[in-house]
């Protein structure tokens, strides 16, 4: 009970902190929204957004009835850009996840123990680096069939040897160091010298790929949607726009194009807002330097 | 026997250039109650011959012969998680710069208790109690334990430093340089802090160090190295007063006493050999006041003078 209050406090010091940051504030404003649209969407006045209505709705500009107007179909764009949130972040989050534990696990072993470990764990990075992701997707969709979490498995493979890199290099710098070797001569073994020692190092390069991985996934999410290697059942951003295109009726209806293209700018946007304010404030000094 | 004897160490280090012998068959020991201070000029094998007690040797240096025996035990022939189990329990070492041996993003607390995990099995609260101790017997008030290292100055992270070396009660204890780069009073405080430390705990000590003066205040015996060398052991007081092997006499000489007379400082002429090529003979020799012919043809062996072990042909 005590540690999840800790816990809470600690969440409540860092939200603190990050309203002290120019970026972190708007970060965080979008991120605010973004939940309460993912958390409480069926409740804002929104029908399923798979539902077609009837012949006379179709593509009817923004009205009282339809907020952000009606597709092709006669479906409610107000409640296809707010369910599509709920895509954008399970995808996001899920393939952040994903590269930032595998990439920081290859990159620490890779980096901490060097030699013959090191280059083969490399040249199998160099081979996943290479592994163009649009193609890749295509055959996954045709062998797997389209699925969200085909999607993000193809872009956890193809994401996670650049983060591996990235720890790796900062990883073969920090054992260097002489705390490590200081903390090898009081007996630390391996394992606590690799996630006790240089980890705690890396978390804001970890944090900062994390992000950038978010804003990847999303960013990926919508451009194979947008090509139509998306999971046409669910309704993702990427998807409406899909939609849009294919119809060859964007020009006639923005309504139907700007809100997608605008909810996936303002998500990457805060992903990236964030990841700069928490990299910089996790950076010792910041507190100090402001009295926090 | 001794607690801790080293018997014809020889590390080099292998370059393309050829064999560096940055530690060339030294010997010396170190008893319970006794402190031994390792003397010498910059580069002369005093760190890499302490690694080496460590078993730390990073290539291309490599120990080419030579025992290191710690309560019995050749350290040189134990399994890696032996040497683990050994380094805090054992032989813990506290590190030149100090600023740098101290995790920069955890509290020191934590850092002090994560040794504590590593050998001991014990609750978080226990070792966090401990951590807390170890901090004041280093003088830093227990409340500190939340801080972290930037937040502390030279000499305190350098007593830090000694808290984690000492928090699971080692049995000999290395200090490298660890007054460099800190001003006379911190300087002061600190071996004041060490001993006090070898009074309470009866902690050996081995302290590496190119400041006489360290020596004089803190170490009961004395090896002074150059170029890879150990070229003089004694007990300290007799070191300072007669100084048998030139190389100690003109270090002492180079050094300023606030007592007594002005006199003008000696410095020895010219700089230690390299030792890819080192001298024939004695490798002190082209530097020697007192060089004779014998001493560009042959090594001198070690000689045992009042006390001292000498390497050097003006005893036979």
């Amino acid at each position: 009970m005590s540690g999840l209050l800790k816990r809470l406090q600690g969440l409540r010091k860092l939200l603190k902190l990050l309203l002290t940051h120019s970026m972190g504030r708007v970060g965080v404003v979008i991120f605010v929204i973004l939940g309460i649209v993912v958390i409480f969407g069926p409740f804002l006045r929104t029908v399923d957004p798979m539902r077609t209505g009837v012949l006379q709705n179709i593509l009817q500009p923004p009205s009282s009835q339809f907020w952000f107007g009606t597709d092709h179909l006669a479906r409610d764009v107000w409640s296809q850009t707010l369910y599509g949130a709920r895509i954008a972040l399970l995808v996001g989050f899920t393939a952040a996840a994903v590269t930032t534990a595998f990439g920081t696990l290859v990159g620490l072993v890779s980096g901490y123990f060097g030699g013959k470990i090191d280059e083969v764990l490399m040249r199998i990075v160099d081979f996943f680096m290479m592994l163009p992701y649009l193609p890749l997707m295509i055959v996954f969709a045709a062998v797997l069939g389209p699925s969200i979490w085909n999607i993000i498995f193809v872009i956890g493979i193809t994401y996670w040897p650049f983060t591996a890199r990235v720890i790796r290099s900062q990883v073969l710098s920090l054992k260097e160091r002489a705390f490590v070797e200081a903390s090898r001569s009081v007996g630390a073994s391996d394992s606590l010298l690799m996630f006790g020692e240089i980890m705690p190092n890396v978390v804001p390069l970890m944090f900062a790929e994390a992000v950038l991985m978010v804003t990847n996934a999303i960013y990926a999410e919508a451009v194979l949607a947008f090509l139509g290697l998306g999971d046409v059942s669910t309704m993702s951003w990427g998807i409406m726009l899909h939609y849009a295109y294919e119809s060859g009726l964007m020009s006639m209806a923005p309504w139907w194009v700007i809100p997608p293209i605008a909810c996936i700018c303002a998500t990457i946007l805060a992903f990236t807002f964030l990841g700069t304010a928490v990299s910089d404030i996790m950076k010792p000094g910041y507190r100090e330097a402001r009295g926090l | 026997m001794a607690l801790l004897e080293v018997e014809n160490l020889k590390i080099y280090y292998f370059t393309r250039a050829g064999a560096v012998k940055a530690v060339d068959d030294i010997s010396f020991s170190v008893d319970k109650d006794e402190t031994l201070g390792l003397i010498g000029e910059s580069g002369c094998g005093k760190t890499t011959a302490v690694f080496a007690i460590m078993r730390f040797a990073a290539p291309p240096g490599r120990i080419v012969g030579g025992k290191i025996i710690f309560e019995g035990r050749d350290i040189l022939t134990m399994s890696g998680e032996e040497v683990r189990l050994l380094r805090g329990q054992g032989i813990a070492m506290v590190f030149q710069a100090a600023q740098n041996a101290l995790n920069p993003v955890m509290n020191v607390g934590d850092q002090i208790t994560e040794v504590i995990h590593q050998h001991e099995k014990v609750t978080k609260e226990e070792a966090w109690d401990r951590a807390k101790k170890q901090l004041e017997l280093v003088g830093i008030s227990g409340d500190r334990a939340k801080s972290y290292p930037h937040e502390f100055s030279g000499g305190m992270k350098q007593r830090v430093g000694i808290a984690i070396a000492t928090a699971c009660n080692p049995r000999l204890l290395i200090l490298d340089e660890p007054v460099t780069g800190l001003d006379v009073i911190v300087q002061r405080q600190l071996l004041n802090l060490v001993n006090d430390l070898r009074a309470k705990l009866g902690l050996p000590i081995i302290l590496i160090t190119h400041d006489l003066s360290v020596v004089a205040e803190t170490c009961s015996k004395v090896a002074v190295m150059y170029a890879g060398k150990i070229v003089e052991q004694a007990d300290a007081i007799s070191l300072y007063k007669n100084p048998a092997h030139p190389y100690s006499k003109l270090l002492i000489e180079a050094y300023p006493s606030i007592k007594g007379e002005k006199g003008k400082l000696i410095s020895i002429p010219g700089a230690p050999p390299g030792l890819l090529n080192p001298p024939v003979g004695c490798y002190f020799q082209p530097r020697c006041p007192s060089a004779m012919d014998i001493c560009r043809e042959a090594e001198p062996t070690m000689v045992a003078k009042d006390g001292h072990i000498v390497a050097c042909h003006l005893y036979k």
